[in-house]
C-alpha cells in the first residue's frame, strides 16, 4: 500500500474526489427517490445519465464546430448544453417510466420481475446508443449526421469551450474551475430539489405516496403523477449529472453508464437509500473514499473499492448512514 | 397477454399426449430424442447447422448456456434468488482449471475439475452466507457486485494472467476409436461423406464435436440430477421459501440453509460450465466474464420460463444459437434479448415455458371425477 | 383467582406454559404481564375485541416476535429466542389470519413441506435417493393424502392452492399446520369469512382434530362458536389478560361483558 503517495496527494485527491463524489450524488437522487417511492432499484437509471452525457456532448458539437469562442459565448454554449442534457435525461426516465414500469405497477407485479424489466431497458437503451450508427442508417440520416453517430462503440471527445482556470491553492493542488463548478452547482441543485421535495405541493404528494401509497390516494394524491413527478425529477438531476461529468472527464461511451450507475446506487444506499440528504453524504464520501483507495493500492482497483464498499454496506449498515426514509422528510 | 392461449394450447395437449403414453414407449421417447441429439452436429441438417461456422462449436456452446441456465435455474427459478454476478461463479471454475493444468501447476484436466467445481461452490457459499440475509433486490446488487469485483482481480492480478489471460488450458483426455462420417447435403439428398468425419472420441482443435458430445453428456446428467432434487424435500422446501419465506419458516423449513444450499448448487454447476468452457476454449480472459454474459444467462432463464427445466433449455438454446446461426444480427443480439428480458417481464412474466403444474392439476381433477363418477360422495368425509 | 379454577379442571400435563409474557415495541407495550397455559388434549380459546394482542401473543409463541420480559415453555423447555422452524419441529404449529398458502405449490405440495418439517432428507439422499428419501418420501405422501381426506380435499391433490375456493384454502392451512405432526396447533380465526353453516362445520372439525390427540389453542372472533366449541377461554384485552375459565364462567364474567360492550354478549347467549 502506498501511504505516501495518499499524503503527498492528498488536497487533490480529496477535491477530485469530492468533484467526482457531486455527480455520483446528483445520478443516486434519481434511485434514491424511485426506491423512496416505489421500493423498486431502478436499473435502467444508469443509462438516464448516459443519454444526458450525449446530450451534453452533440449539443456542445453543434454550438462549437471547431472553432474558438469567446467566453461569453462559451457561457452560454454550456447553458444550453445543460438545458439539452436534463431535457433529454428527463425524457428518458419518463419514457421508462412509462414503458418499463407503468404496465408492471399497475398489475401489482413482484419487485424482482419490475428489476428483470428494468434491466431489460437499461440494455436497450445502451445498446441502441451504442448502435446509433446503425439506427441512424435505418433512417438514411447516416450522411446528415455521421459526426454525430459515427464511433458508437468508442469514447467520444466533446470540444473544449471554456480553458480550465486554476483558481486557488489547496495544499499542493491548484483547485480548477471546473472542480468549483461542479461541486458548487451539484450541491446547489440538490439544496433546490430537497426545498422542492419538502416544501412544494408535489414534493408534499411524492412524500406522501412514498409513506402510504393508499392512504395518499384516499387523500385525493394522484400517485400516477407523483410517480411521473419522480421519475422526472430524478431524470432532471441525472441530467444535471452528465453535463458535469462531461465537463469534468469530456468524454462518453454508450456503455459509460453502467459503472456509474453501480457507484450511484452504491452512493445511495451508503448515504440511506430513500433519503435525499443521505444520498449527497453518501455520494461524497464515495468520491473521496475512492480517490484515496486508488492513491493506496493503485488505480486499477479504483472500481473494486466502489464494489467493495457497496458489498460490504449493504452487509453491516443496508439502512445506510443516514437511515432510509423519503416518506419521513419532515416539511 | 393475447397470445399465451394458443402456446399454452400446444404445449398441454403434446404434454398430455406424452403424459399418455406407457412407460416403455416413453422411454424408447426419450432414447430417441438423445440419439438424435448426439447425432445432430453429424447430420448437418441445412438451415438449421449455421452457415460458415463449426455447427459442433456452435452446439457445445449451446450446451453450456444449457448447464449454466440449468444451475441459474435453481437459484432464480427455484429458489428465487436474483442473482446478477452468476457468470462469477463461471469465472471462478474457469480459472481453477486454467490455474490447475497449466498456469501454475500441470494437472491433468481431471483432476483439475473437481477442484474447479469445489472453489466455485466453496465460493458461492462465501458470498452467500452474509448476503443471503439482506432484501431480494439488494442481494441483486450484492452479486451483481461480487461478479464485477471477480473479473477486476483477474484483470488486475498477474498470478492471474491479468488482461491478458491464460493459454494452453488442458484438454479433456480422448481415446481414438473409429472414424464417423458426416452427412453432406450438397447434392440435395442426405449422402455419407468419408472426407469429412469425426473421430470417436479426440478433443482435437479443428473438430469441436467431441466436446458438444462431453457437454450433452454434462447437461443430461445435470438435468436427471435437477429432476432428483427437485422431487424430494430439497426442491419442496425451495420452492416454499420462494413463494412465502416467512411461512415457509414457520411450517419448519430452515430458509436460510436451503437458500445457501441453492446458491451453493446454481455455484456448482456454474463452475463446472465454466471449467468445460475453459477447457474447449483452450485460453481465457476476462473478456470472457463480463458482466454482459450475467445478463445473458439470466435472459436465458427467464425467457424459456424459470422453474421449468425444460423451458429455460429452450431458453439457453435462443440465447446461445440464435446469434451464431444469424450471424449478421450478432452486433443486435444484446438488444434483442435485453428486448426480451423487457416485453417478457411486462407481457409473460412466466416465460415461454411456464411449469407445467396448472395443466397437470386439471388432468389430475378430470381424471379423479371421472372414476368416482357414481361412487357416493360419503368419502370425502370419512377419515 | 382464575388460577385457581384453572388448576381445579383438571391435573393434566402442560403442553404449553407462557409465564409473565411481555412484549413491546417501541414505547408501546402489546402484551402486558400475560399468564397462562394449555393442558394436552384441551381446546383453550383466545378471545379479546380487536387490537387486544391476540395474534401477538401468536407471534411470540411461534418465535416471530421475542418476548421483552417473561417466558414461553413448551413441554417445559423454555423456547423463547428459538428460531421459527425449530419451534416448529418441536411441534408447534399454526394457521394464519390472512391465509398464506403456498400458492403456485399444489395442494398436495403445501401439505408435504409441512410433513417435511419432520424430515431430513438432503441433497445427497434426493440425488441417489437413498432408503432415507425413499421412507420419508412415501411417509409424508400417506400423511398429507390422509389429512387432505380428513379435510375433504383429496379430489383436489393436484390443483393449485392458489385455484382452491376460500373454504378449500382455510381447511387447507389447517392441513399444512396438522402435517408437521405437531403436539399443539394454534388456530388464527380460522372462521373468518365463513357463513354460519361453514362455521358450524369447522368447529365440528376443530373438535375432531382434538380427538385425534392434538391440543388446540383457538383465536376467534365469533362468541358463540368459541363459546361451543373450547374447553376453557382465555380473554385479552388492551394486552392484559382479564379473564380466564370455563366458558360458562367467561359468559358471566362481569369484565368480559364490559370489554365486549355487551356486543358479543348478545351473540353468546
Amino acid at each position: 500500500m502506498n501511504f505516501d503517495f495518499l499524503f503527498n496527494n492528498f488536497a487533490e485527491l480529496t477535491v477530485t474526489g469530492l468533484a467526482f463524489g457531486a455527480i455520483y450524488a446528483l445520478i443516486a437522487l434519481g434511485y434514491t427517490m424511485v426506491y423512496g417511492v416505489l421500493q423498486l432499484i431502478n436499473f435502467a437509471h444508469s443509462e438516464v445519465f448516459m443519454y444526458g452525457t450525449f446530450a451534453a456532448l452533440w449539443t456542445t458539437m453543434l454550438l462549437v464546430g471547431d472553432t474558438d469562442v469567446s467566453t461569453l459565448r462559451g457561457i452560454g454554449v454550456l447553458l444550453c448544453s445543460l438545458v439539452a442534457a436534463m431535457a433529454m435525461s428527463a425524457t428518458i426516465a419518463l419514457l421508462l417510466e412509462r414503458f418499463a414500469y407503468r404496465p408492471l405497477l399497475k398489475r401489482n407485479a413482484p419487485r424482482l420481475i419490475a428489476l428483470i424489466s428494468a434491466i431489460g431497458a437499461s440494455f436497450v437503451l445502451a445498446e441502441l446508443m451504442g448502435l446509433r450508427d446503425r439506427v441512424a442508417a435505418w433512417f438514411g440520416l447516416d450522411d446528415n449526421l455521421s459526426e454525430y453517430v459515427s464511433g458508437a462503440r468508442i469514447n467520444r471527445s466533446m470540444p473544449s469551450v471554456l480553458e480550465n482556470k486554476q483558481l486557488f491553492p489547496i495544499g499542493d493542488y491548484q483547485v480548477t474551475s471546473v472542480d468549483v463548478l461542479v461541486i458548487v452547482s451539484a450541491i446547489a441543485m440538490m439544496v433546490a430539489l430537497d426545498q422542492f421535495v419538502r416544501r412544494s405541493k408535489m414534493g408534499r404528494g411524492i412524500r406522501a405516496t412514498a409513506q402510504d401509497p393508499e392512504t395518499a390516494a384516499l387523500m385525493g394524491v394522484n400517485a400516477t403523477r407523483a410517480v411521473q413527478m419522480t421519475f422526472l425529477l430524478g431524470g432532471l438531476m441525472a441530467g444535471a449529472a452528465a453535463f458535469l461529468y462531461m465537463l469534468k472527464i469530456e468524454t462518453t461511451k454508450f456503455d459509460v453508464g453502467f459503472l456509474l450507475g453501480v457507484k450511484a446506487f452504491t452512493a445511495a444506499v451508503l448515504g440511506g437509500i430513500g433519503n435525499l440528504r443521505g444520498a449527497l453524504v453518501g455520494g461524497l464520501i464515495l468520491g473521496v473514499a475512492e480517490n484515496w483507495g486508488s492513491a493506496l493500492f493503485g488505480s486499477e482497483w479504483r472500481d473494486v473499492v466502489a464494489f467493495v464498499l457497496l458489498v460490504v454496506i449493504l452487509l453491516f449498515r443496508p439502512t445506510g448512514i443516514l437511515g432510509e426514509s423519503l416518506g419521513k422528510a419532515r416539511a | 397477454m393475447s397470445k399465451t392461449p394458443s402456446v399454452k394450447g400446444i404445449t398441454s395437449s403434446f404434454g398430455s399426449r406424452v403424459a399418455g403414453l406407457p412407460k416403455p414407449a416413453k422411454i424408447g421417447m426419450w432414447i430417441a430424442l438423445a440419439v438424435f441429439a448426439y447425432a445432430l452436429p453429424l447430420l448437418e441438417p441445412p438451415f438449421i447447422s449455421p452457415p460458415g461456422t463449426d455447427f459442433g462449436g456452435v452446439l457445445f456452446t449451446v450446451t453450456i448456456y444449457m448447464l449454466v441456465a440449468l444451475g441459474l435455474n435453481i437459484v432464480v427459478g427455484y429458489a428465487g434468488l436474483l442473482d446478477l454476478g452468476y457468470v462469477g461463479f463461471y469465472a471462478v471454475g474457469a480459472y481453477t482449471a486454467a490455474i490447475l493444468t497449466t498456469f501454475h501447476a500441470n494437472w491433468p484436466l481431471l483432476l483439475a475439475l473437481p477442484f474447479a467445481v469445489l472453489a466455485s461452490t466453496v465460493s458461492g457459499i462465501l458470498l452467500g452466507a452474509p448476503t443471503l440475509r439482506v432484501r431480494g433486490d439488494y442481494l441483486a446488487i450484492v452479486t451483481l457486485g461480487f461478479g464485477e469485483i471477480i473479473r477486476l482481480v483477474a484483470l488486475n492480478t498477474e498470478w492471474l494472467g491479468a488482461s491478458k489471460g491464460i493459454n494452453d488450458i488442458a484438454r479433456p483426455p480422448g481415446v481414438e476409436l473409429f472414424e464417423i462420417p458426416h452427412l453432406n447435403w450438397d447434392s440435395g439428398t442426405p449422402l455419407l461423406d468419408f472426407n469429412d468425419t469425426t473421430t470417436f472420441i479426440e478433443f482435437g482443435v479443428l473438430d469441436q464435436i467431441p466436446y458438444y458430445w462431453m457437454g450433452l453428456t454434462v447437461v443430461i446428467i445435470v438435468l436427471f440430477a435437477d429432476k432428483l432434487i427437485k422431487d424430494s424435500r430439497v426442491g419442496r422446501a425451495w420452492e416454499a421459501t420462494r413463494e412465502d419465506e416467512d411461512v415457509a419458516e414457520l411450517m419448519g423449513v430452515p430458509t436460510f440453509r436451503f437458500k445457501l444450499l441453492a446458491f451453493a448448487t446454481g455455484a456448482f454447476i456454474g463452475g463446472l460450465a465454466g471449467a468445460l468452457y475453459a477447457s474447449r476454449q483452450s485460453f481465457i480472459n476476462p473478456l470472457s466474464f463480463l458482466l454482459l454474459f450475467s445478463i445473458m444467462f439470466l435472459a436465458a432463464v427467464v425467457i424459456g420460463g424459470q422453474g421449468n427445466r425444460w423451458g429455460v433449455l429452450v431458453g439457453a438454446f435462443l440465447v446461445a444459437y440464435l446469434p451464431e446461426r444469424f450471424r449478421e444480427f450478432t452486433d443486435f443480439r444484446v438488444l434483442v434479448f435485453g428486448a426480451a428480458l423487457m416485453l417478457l417481464a411486462i407481457f409473460r412474466p412466466e416465460g415461454l415455458l411456464p411449469p407445467r403444474r396448472t395443466v397437470r392439476a386439471k388432468q389430475a381433477a378430470a381424471e379423479i371425477e371421472a372414476l368416482e363418477e357414481g361412487a357416493d360422495g360419503e368419502e370425502t368425509s370419512r377419515v | 383467582m382464575s388460577e385457581d379454577q384453572s388448576t381445579t379442571t383438571s391435573s393434566r400435563r402442560r403442553v404449553l406454559e407462557i409465564d409473565a409474557l411481555t412484549l413491546q415495541f417501541g414505547g408501546l407495550t402489546a402484551l402486558d404481564d400475560v399468564t397462562f397455559h394449555i393442558e394436552e388434549g384441551e381446546i383453550l380459546g383466545l378471545i379479546g375485541p380487536n387490537g387486544a394482542g391476540k395474534t401477538t401473543c401468536f407471534n411470540a409463541i411461534t418465535g416471530i416476535y421475542r418476548p421483552t420480559r417473561g417466558d414461553i415453555r413448551f413441554e417445559g423447555t423454555s423456547i423463547a429466542g428459538h428460531k421459527r422452524f425449530q419451534i416448529t419441529q418441536l411441534g408447534v404449529a399454526r394457521t394464519f389470519q390472512n391465509i398464506r398458502l403456498f400458492r403456485s405449490m399444489t395442494a398436495l405440495e403445501n401439505v408435504l413441506v409441512g410433513a417435511d418439517a419432520k424430515h431430513s432428507t438432503g441433497m445427497a439422499s434426493a440425488l441417489f435417493r437413498l432408503p432415507k428419501h425413499r421412507r420419508e418420501e412415501r411417509e409424508g405422501h400417506d400423511r398429507a393424502m390422509e389429512l387432505l381426506a380428513f379435510m375433504g380435499l383429496q379430489k383436489r391433490a393436484d390443483e393449485l392452492a392458489a385455484n382452491l375456493s376460500y373454504g378449500d384454502q382455510r381447511r387447507l392451512e389447517i392441513a399444512r399446520a396438522m402435517a408437521t405432526e405437531p403436539k399443539l396447533i394454534c388456530l388464527d380465526e380460522p372462521a373468518a369469512g365463513f357463513n354460519p353453516a361453514e362455521k358450524a362445520q369447522l368447529m365440528e372439525l376443530i373438535r375432531r382434530v382434538r380427538d385425534q390427540g392434538y391440543t388446540v389453542l383457538l383465536i376467534e372472533h365469533d362468541m358463540k362458536l368459541v363459546m361451543g366449541v373450547t374447553d376453557r377461554i382465555v380473554v385479552l384485552e388492551f394486552g392484559r389478560k382479564i379473564a380466564e375459565g370455563t366458558p360458562a364462567e367467561i359468559r358471566d364474567n362481569p369484565a368480559v361483558i364490559a370489554a365486549y360492550l355487551g356486543v358479543d354478549e348478545e351473540d353468546a347467549s
